[in-house]
């Protein structure tokens, strides 16, 4: 950290990865700053062998990467504060790429607040760093290609993958498998492990059922989970497992962009063509744009840098790619569109926001998010209302409004500047 | 460098592979609410990606660290509140 870079990138996932190269072949001095304790991303946590290519990419280039630091709040125009568990460092720059990427949805339900209920990543980012996943029964469910991606990880990580419930209806799904011959895209790759799952006479006891307009109503257990409940139509049933992977979807990161006075629209971040937000020298690309997967990510991230280098011929170059990926998004958000059935599995006592253990009848009655923040602190915890946020949305159709640094807790020392 | 880390987790030693998650550890020894939540519901991980705050630890003596972001290292003390 220190003297200003010409481009510091925000987030190091597919995206960020791809401006940064594009941006340091084209001369540009380039920081990378990332959260996690590695580069790659969500996707690419643990660096798995398709993304050595991009990998590669960063190493044959001049890139500062700086891994554990999370931005939690803007100093003056230009320049970033970042927190590292050693301290707090400046981050200058003359342009910025915002590559914050994604987090998933969670709808609260009974019991979804029991140790043992994850995200569908969020379990598999557990296995990825070390949980022993072999012979636990596992319910993948919510909505989304990432549950099959999650349940195919984890099934090849030995686990017993009992059910996939998807809440998206079966001729959405099949207009959705019928779209992929359009992208010739990674994301595909999950649909086709669907027909695995999906063909008899694959082994008995790892062959995990698929059903489409399926979800899970309730989540059982004391101290843990014990076992979930299953709607599909006027089906109802129990099951019993150790884990429920359960995320709805993907919703954009929004938060660092709206920091610095960036607009967003329907939720995402609002470019131009070449993913310049509307604040000069500020570019955003990936799924904090609206998400649409690794391609478009990928994509998105080359045209930012090349247009942050000044290069906005070879950006336009890539318009088309980005065209015909983008169609591929829209028929993926249409697919896994949430179903209304899902606003009423809450009862009255259903935590909704879980850092405040905000129940949904307190939130009842209260005409916006402000409003309801200010009752009843629904929002206001350590997660900034990332977690109860995409919920109360879905909910009630209130957005969040007014990011205030910091953006995350920080130690107090941090926000104390000489 | 070795291939694995030990670290003490409520007083028990733990050995995992090398650039773990303390949120992995921690699961791997069997304790599945790391925290009390204010109304003292116990609580584990939820989002795996330092998002929701729901895997924080004491670590080494400081509080409310992300397990989850955390990577393991050996003679570390973790704490969970569960």
């Amino acid at each position: 950290m220190g003297n200003a870079h010409d481009l510091l990138v925000v987030g190091a996932g597919p995206a960020g990865m791809a401006a940064a190269w594009r941006a340091a072949q084209n001369g540009l001095r380039v920081c990378v700053v990332d959260d996690n304790p590695a580069a790659g991303g969500q996707i690419w946590r643990g660096g798995p062998p398709e993304a050595q290519v991009w990998f590669e990419r960063i190493r044959s280039v001049d890139v500062e990467v700086i891994n554990g630091a999370r931005v939690f709040q803007q100093l003056r125009p230009g320049t970033l504060l970042a927190e590292t568990t050693s301290g707090v460092g400046e981050l200058s720059y003359k342009s910025l790429v915002l590559a914050t990427g994604a987090r998933e949805r969670f709808l609260p339900f009974p019991g979804w607040t029991l140790p043992n209920v994850m995200g569908a990543g969020g379990l598999q980012a557990l296995v990825k760093t070390g949980l022993p996943i072999e012979g636990k029964r596992v319910v993948v469910a919510g909505s989304g290609p990432l549950l099959l991606a999650v349940a195919a990880y984890l099934r090849g990580h030995g686990a017993n993958v009992l059910l996939i419930a998807e809440q998206a209806p079966a001729f959405r799904l099949a207009r959705f498998g019928a779209g992929l011959i359009l992208p010739p895209g990674k994301l595909s790759q999950g649909w086709k492990l669907k027909r695995d799952f999906s063909r008899k006479g694959a082994k008995a006891q790892s062959k995990p059922r698929f059903l489409s307009s399926c979800w899970v109503s309730e989540a059982h257990g004391t101290e843990k989970l014990e076992s979930v409940t299953l709607v599909r139509g006027a089906k109802r049933w129990q099951v019993s497992c150790d884990y429920l992977a359960c995320g709805f979807h993907l919703i954009p990161n929004v938060e660092l962009a709206e920091l610095l006075g960036c607009d967003t629209e329907f939720g995402h971040v609002k470019v131009n063509a070449f993913q310049q937000t509307t604040v000069a020298n500020v570019y955003s690309a990936g799924e904090t744009t609206g998400i649409g997967g690794l391609e478009l990510s990928l994509v998105e991230g080359e045209i930012a840098g090349l247009a942050a280098a000044g290069k906005h011929d070879a950006a336009r170059e890539l318009f088309p790619v980005r065209v015909r990926q983008r169609k591929f998004a829209d028929l993926l958000n249409r697919t896994f569109a949430l179903r209304d059935e899902l606003k009423y599995l809450s009862t009255p006592e259903t935590i909704v926001c879980r850092c405040e253990d905000v129940t949904l009848e307190r939130l009842q009655g209260h005409t916006s998010w402000r409003a309801a923040k200010l009752q009843t602190r629904c929002g206001m915890g350590p997660c900034q209302g990332r977690v109860c946020g995409g919920a109360v949305e879905f909910l009630f159709g209130w957005r969040a409004t007014s990011v205030r640094p910091p953006m995350l807790p920080v130690r107090i020392s941090s926000l104390i500047r000489k | 460098m070795s291939d694995f880390v030990t670290l003490v987790i409520n007083g028990i030693a733990v050995e995992m592979p090398a650039g773990s998650m303390v949120s992995a550890a921690i699961l791997k020894t069997g304790t599945y609410a790391f925290r009390r939540s204010v109304t003292g519901e116990p609580r584990g991980p939820l989002c795996g990606m330092g998002i929701c705050f729901e895997c924080r630890v004491t670590i080494d003596g400081e509080q409310h660290c992300r397990s989850c972001q955390t990577v393991c290292r050996n003679g570390m003390d973790v704490r969970t509140d569960g």
